[in-house]
């Protein structure tokens, strides 16, 4: 029998109806009984010594409960380490308050915990904080140089770490190449803004020695970790839930001093604490992606072969390393993109500055590494007077190449593959898409109107699914009900609806009938974090194999019930039946009844309890989803506005589980792309290293009108590395749109664009010379 | 600390309440009426998270005060469905256009859209652009929202 298919079908989101109608559950909306606010006093210095902190008119205010230091709370210890690395030279974190030092606008520095908010931020102005202040380092190229201030006072320097990336002959591809080409290149992509900032709630019930975290995060179970380290507290005793996450784009995977110090104060005061991040909050004290300097050399072959790319790269790391060092690994471990370049020589400088903690957002690096992959074939492309799609063919690994060895290694020293794809077919797909061919006539036309009209070109391909794990369960109740538990978590992609499509596909029912729990400690054993595309292929081919598993024990009993072999049967909305009699079957209900157990009943010979089944999928290296982007913008040549006409997108994610999703991952990606090159940028005073972009008045965001005419298509193929075929989808938006839109202003003014973000201002002065 | 006492219409509710003078709407509606689908993204009047409609029309529940609002009728995303909880046209137009990803901008989008197309059931895309130009959203690139509002239109005015 024949039923439409769970997988593939655009599917209406099982999160949605609750929301539309005001139901969301956000970790705002959660109001504990005899709950107290929590507000923080924040450095306002750069840099500076603290001499002391006098609290009293604080604490006299009529409605407070505590104004505490890290002396009062008890957290004189530095937060853990997200993400160590052998190469980290400065492991920095934070403390939840701060000690003796602070080291940049917004560290936090005493709480108060009042009866509400309003009273808890009256209170945290009373708060005096004695300053010494020391010189701050906030430019990235002055910090990184040898007589710079030191952003921390202890420090031999401001290198965090040195890292790089190099396979091939560098040096000979040099020596030898018909073309070397040297440029420099400035890009910033701003802050994270997530329409909901950060918050956390914090109780601890003593009654079962319980301490429950909820938070605004993309990472429960890490977070669990890491409170057990510091509290030295069992991780059973500790639940960590994100519950509804109003957005999340990468800052929201990073362990932050709130989420310690509400833990440790809950812990104290014995009541239910909430600190709810305001978005000026956000602007000093959510992660960001700010600088990157890269000087490039790349060397080509008379045809426009890319032979080698060597690179020099300094990073803006902030004044912490609270998640390691992987925003600045993804910048280079990208290399050599999709294209088959023989030689990489990369050295990045990880820097300390005094300004907020750099982690990873949308795109973890890749968006840096593509900007300067794209630019350099682009930069080929002018020297040789060649097209820039010719380029990129003459470059782009090809089909039969696949599974392709780029000469990279992963972390674990395993070769870095990428499993399958069509380049050239997604290249060829958009730019049919785009009339990329007839784009001149485009130009004329736009030419009359005033208007400068340009082309950009972007191909990308992208590690997604990354390691290790993320774990699922699917459990059919007695009462028919299929749940589905998993420790990945969510922030708006929808993974609720396609981890139900995946489990219905086995199990014969509608993905609305499919209840997913997740983002709950509590739920489920292990996880680790919703970041770097990789639910869909870590949970989903676990929800998949435990699905599968699941099913065939259903068949299984099924066909002793019913007296006959298990291949004559199916499984079918909520039953087991036999093929052909459909009537003749039994309900998944009555089959899990049957695993339920009963008191001094043996169960069923041969079968586990339960009519369950939990899987892993084991991810042993990434697999890669890959497009091809073209922009379509117009300057203005007066006033340097550009308007994004057309963009356009061909793309291949493997199995698309629910295109209507991917399409809005997609959609939504490209415009935080448009969003970091047109308008996002973090500013800061360069002496006072007082930020002055903290509200959206000053700090831009794309708004609707903004926003391109968008033209998706799709490649299927794939995955043979999982049993589902699927790649990641959730940064493919972003990583190529920043070099496409770049490499669109600089053929509609017709000078060289090696940066962004590009304000009209900057555009004016680049046409002008 | 200055308190009064307000009367208001909330979600065709009439209310009562003694506030605190310097709490905003939003705060007011969140905390004090447990109506938690009004979400508050800024509290500078730019995102357009907050937005409610008071006495029909879109404002930000974060730039005016709970006493400004006594007297009046306000609107949340909570009141947008029917009495029976059918969503509304613009609601299910949301839902089956993918028009939300993390559902934060959402009730803003939904209480600006509604009071926009009560004034213009018959608008152009760029029209629909221009109507969310102050709100905000982080996951969607907006297009799908256009499309949801567009669809929606179309229905109410008995077109699909």
């Amino acid at each position: 029998m024949d039923r439409p298919r769970s997988i593939g079908a655009s599917v209406k989101r099982v999160e949605d109806p609750a929301i539309l109608k005001g139901g969301g559950r956000y970790v705002d909306d959660l109001a504990l009984p005899g709950m107290l606010e929590v507000a923080f006093v924040r450095s306002s210095e750069a840099h500076a010594r603290i001499r002391g902190i006098d609290t009293q008119a604080a604490a006299a205010l009529e409605g407070v409960h505590a104004v505490w230091t890290y002396k009062e709370l008890g957290g004189d210890k530095r937060m853990v380490q997200a993400n160590p690395h052998p190469l980290l030279k400065q492991n920095i974190t934070q403390y939840p308050l701060a000690r003796d030092e602070v080291c940049y606008v917004g560290e936090t520095i005493a709480m108060v915990i009042a009866e509400n908010r309003y009273i808890a931020e009256d209170a945290a102005q009373l708060v005096q904080v004695d300053y010494e202040p020391l010189a701050a380092v906030i430019d990235l190229r002055m910090a990184a140089k040898a007589d710079a201030p030191r952003a921390h006072l202890d420090s031999p320097d401001n290198l965090v770490a040195r890292l790089g990336q190099k396979f091939g002959d560098a040096e000979g591809a040099f020596k030898n190449a018909a073309h070397v080409f040297r440029e420099s290149y400035l890009q910033h992509r701003g802050g994270c803004h997530s329409m909901e900032c950060r918050g956390v709630v914090a109780s601890y019930e003593a009654f079962s020695d319980q301490l429950t975290l909820w938070s605004s995060t993309q990472s429960p179970y890490l977070i669990r970790g890491f409170l057990s380290q510091y509290l030295g507290r069992e991780e059973q005793r500790i639940r960590v839930v994100a519950p509804d996450v109003g957005g999340g784009f990468g800052p929201k995977a990073a362990h932050y001093p709130e989420e310690v110090a509400l833990a440790l104060a809950a812990l104290k005061i014995g009541r239910p604490l909430k600190w709810i991040e305001d978005r000026r909050e956000h602007f000093v004290s959510t992660t960001q992606q700010r600088d990157q300097a890269w000087e490039v050399e790349v060397a080509c072959d008379a045809q426009g072969k890319v032979l080698a790319i060597r690179a020099r790269v300094l990073h803006d790391h902030g004044a912490y390393v609270p998640y390691g060092l992987l925003l600045a690994l993804g910048s280079v471990n990208n290399f050599p993109g999709p294209y088959t370049i023989g030689a990489v020589d990369l050295a990045i400088d990880v820097i300390f500055t005094n300004t907020v903690p750099t982690t990873p957002i949308r795109g973890a690096g890749r968006p840096y590494a593509n900007f300067i992959l794209e630019r350099s074939m682009d930069c080929v492309a002018r020297n040789l007077k060649l097209d820039r799609a010719e380029v990129r063919r003459r470059n782009l690994v090809r089909k039969e190449q696949m599974p392709y060895s780029t000469g990279a290694k992963l972390p674990n020293g395993k070769p870095v593959m990428f499993d399958s794809g069509d380049y050239h077919g997604v290249l060829e797909m958009v730019l049919k898409n785009s009339r990329y061919e007839n784009r001149e006539a485009r130009r004329e036309e736009a030419l009359k109107r005033g208007k400068r009209l340009g082309f950009g070109l972007s191909s990308y391909n992208e590690d997604t699914g990354i390691a290790p794990f993320e774990g699922a369960s699917v459990r059919v109740f007695p009462s028919g009900k299929v749940v589905v538990t998993s420790g990945a978590g969510a922030q708006g992609q929808g993974v609720r609806t396609v981890l139900a499509q995946i489990a219905a596909e086995q199990l014969g029912v509608k993905p609305e009938d499919v209840l997913v729990e997740i983002g709950d400690t509590s739920l489920f054993p292990m996880g680790m974090s919703t970041v770097g595309s990789r639910t869909t292929v870590t949970a989903g081919s676990s929800v998949h194999l435990a699905a599968v598993e699941v099913r065939a024990k259903a068949i299984r009993l099924a066909a002793e019930a019913l007296e006959c072999a298990p291949v004559d049967l199916e499984i079918d909305a909520g039953a087991v039946r036999l093929k052909g009699v459909p009537d003749k079957h039994v309900t998944l209900a009555d089959l899990a009844r049957r695993l339920a157990g009963q008191v001094n009943v043996p169960s069923p010979a041969g079968f586990t309890p339960g009519l369950e089944a939990t899987a892993y999928h084991a991810v042993e290296r990434p697999v890669y989803a890959n497009g091809a982007n073209v922009a379509v913008v117009e300057v203005d040549a007066q006033t340097g506005d550009v308007e994004v006409l057309d963009y356009f997108v061909a793309h291949d994610c493997g199995t698309l589980v629910n295109p209507q999703l991917v399409e809005g991952q997609i959609v939504g990606g490209v415009a935080h792309g448009i969003s970091n090159v047109l308008f996002e940028r973090m500013v800061y005073d360069k002496e006072s290293g007082q930020p002055q972009t903290t509200n959206y008045g000053e700090y831009l965001l794309i708004t609707a009108p903004e926003m391109p005419q968008m033209h998706l298509a799709h490649m299927e193929t794939p995955s043979p590395w999982n049993p589902l075929g699927v790649k990641g989808a959730g940064e493919g938006g972003t990583i190529p749109c920043l070099a496409a839109v770049v490499s669109a202003v600089e053929d509609a003014i017709g000078a060289k664009v090696n940066e962004y973000p590009l304000s009209p201002e900057r555009i004016v002065e680049l046409m002008t010379g | 600390m200055d308190r009064r006492t307000i009367s208001l219409t909330v979600n065709g509710k009439r209310i009562t309440r003694d506030v605190e003078t310097r709490q905003h709407l939003g705060d007011f509606l969140r905390r004090e009426l447990g109506l938690t689908g009004t979400h508050l993204g800024c509290e500078h009047g730019v995102c357009g998270a907050c937005t409610i409609l008071l006495d029909g029309e879109a404002v930000r529940s974060c730039l005016m005060l709970a006493v400004q609002a006594d007297g009046r009728h306000v609107t949340t995303t909570e009141g947008l469905a029917s009495a029976d909880g059918a969503l509304s046209p613009l609601q299910q137009a949301f839902w089956e256009e993918h028009g939300l990803q993390c559902g934060f901008c959402t009730p803003g989008m939904l209480t600006t859209l509604t009071a926009f197309l009560r004034e213009n059931p018959n608008p152009t895309e760029d029209e629909v652009r221009d109507a969310i130009s102050g709100n905000l959203c982080r996951c969607t690139g907006y297009a799908n929202i256009v499309a949801a509002a567009l669809s929606a239109a179309r229905r109410m005015r008995g077109e699909a």
